[in-house]
């Protein structure tokens, strides 16, 4: 599998490169989280059938 | 943070486009048999709703002390409906459809930004071939993998605590995710070997099971349900990392050749 030739954001130093997909990755892993598994009960009951739909542990 | 912009930007696009595709697809493949199964938590009185994890008794009772008006329109054992338990819940029909379809956005858009984030460092995607790719390999990790242990459960269906399944769950994802990028990413054979055990250990540890697996779901509304959302989360992976290669490749002006193909 090749990969791509052209990378985003190619000018930014490795060291900054790192730490921006760091945060990004970090950012996704908070969001999805606190969707799928926060203990606040709103939040559960919000997103209570999709939980079930990605068989996130629920109740 | 030119880099963390572009990143962002591609996964809020693939995961508004997958989130949707997801969206729909539940509401005809999943969600009914949440509803069909919320009849048999309600009919069946008794159900295992323990939403607090360690002193979940201890919690249960005190929210029916607390909230005297549900204590009165429930009968005393904790039998009422996930929606009506504790707290505040969008109302059946629209509004929980609509608070469904967001949730898929929202995480979408999350799980885009991992897929985005971890592929930039393997190179990118490149493509929406590429993309399929890295698709499967999201499946595997967030669907497959945590499924085999924790398969996908439906209302009134007996389970352990919470969180140790959610501990097992996260763990069960990060360790697969290490395990398939050693056996993909570094050509050593020790390394893959490391990897297949990475991917086998969390299986030999096992999930936490339920003390009974005592249940009013029907075994076949619930082998139904497992299919449903393997292969409604198979497609949301496929589109995501589609979505991904093809807004990537528009956004740095390659794959030209496969860009006009998808999309």
């Amino acid at each position: 599998m090749n990969t791509a030739s052209v990378s985003l954001g190619a000018s930014v130093s490795s060291q900054s490169r790192l730490v921006q997909l760091a945060l990004a990755a970090l950012l996704g892993v908070f969001v999805v989280g606190f969707v799928g598994f926060s203990h606040i009960d709103a939040v559960h009951n919000a997103a209570h059938d999709y939980r079930h739909s990605m068989a996130f542990p629920c109740h | 943070m030119n880099l963390f912009r572009n990143v962002v930007f591609i996964a809020a696009i693939a995961g508004l486009v997958a989130g949707v595709v997801l969206a729909c697809m539940q509401a005809y493949a999943t969600v009914p048999l949440i509803l069909k199964a919320e009849v048999y938590e309600q009919a069946g009185g008794g159900h295992h709703h323990d939403h607090a994890a360690p002193s979940s008794s201890a919690v249960n009772s005190v929210a029916a002390a607390g909230n005297t008006m549900s204590s009165v329109a429930s009968p005393p054992a904790d039998a009422a409906a996930p929606a009506e338990d504790e707290g505040w819940a969008p109302a059946d029909g629209f509004e929980r459809f609509a608070f469904n379809v967001v949730a898929n956005i929202v995480t979408g858009i999350g799980f885009g930004l991992i897929l985005v984030a971890a592929s930039e460092f393997a190179g990118g995607i490149g493509n929406w071939r590429q993309g399929i790719f890295w698709g499967l390999a999201g499946f595997a990790v967030f669907t497959l993998a945590p499924g085999l242990g924790l398969p996908p459960e439906l209302p009134a269906m007996p389970s352990a605590e919470l969180l140790p399944r959610q501990i097992w769950w996260i763990s069960t994802v990060a360790a697969t995710a290490v395990g398939l990028g050693l056996i993909a990413f570094r050509k050593s054979l020790p390394l893959a070997i490391l990897g297949v055990a990475l991917i086998v250990a969390p299986h030999i540890v096992g999930a936490p099971q339920p003390e009974s697996f005592e249940t009013p779901i029907p075994e076949g509304l619930h082998h139904q349900f497992v299919v449903a959302v393997t292969l409604t989360d198979l497609v949301f992976w496929l589109v995501l990392g589609a979505a991904v290669g093809v807004v990537r490749g528009r956004f740095t002006g390659t794959a030209t050749s496969l860009r006009d193909s998808f999309a």
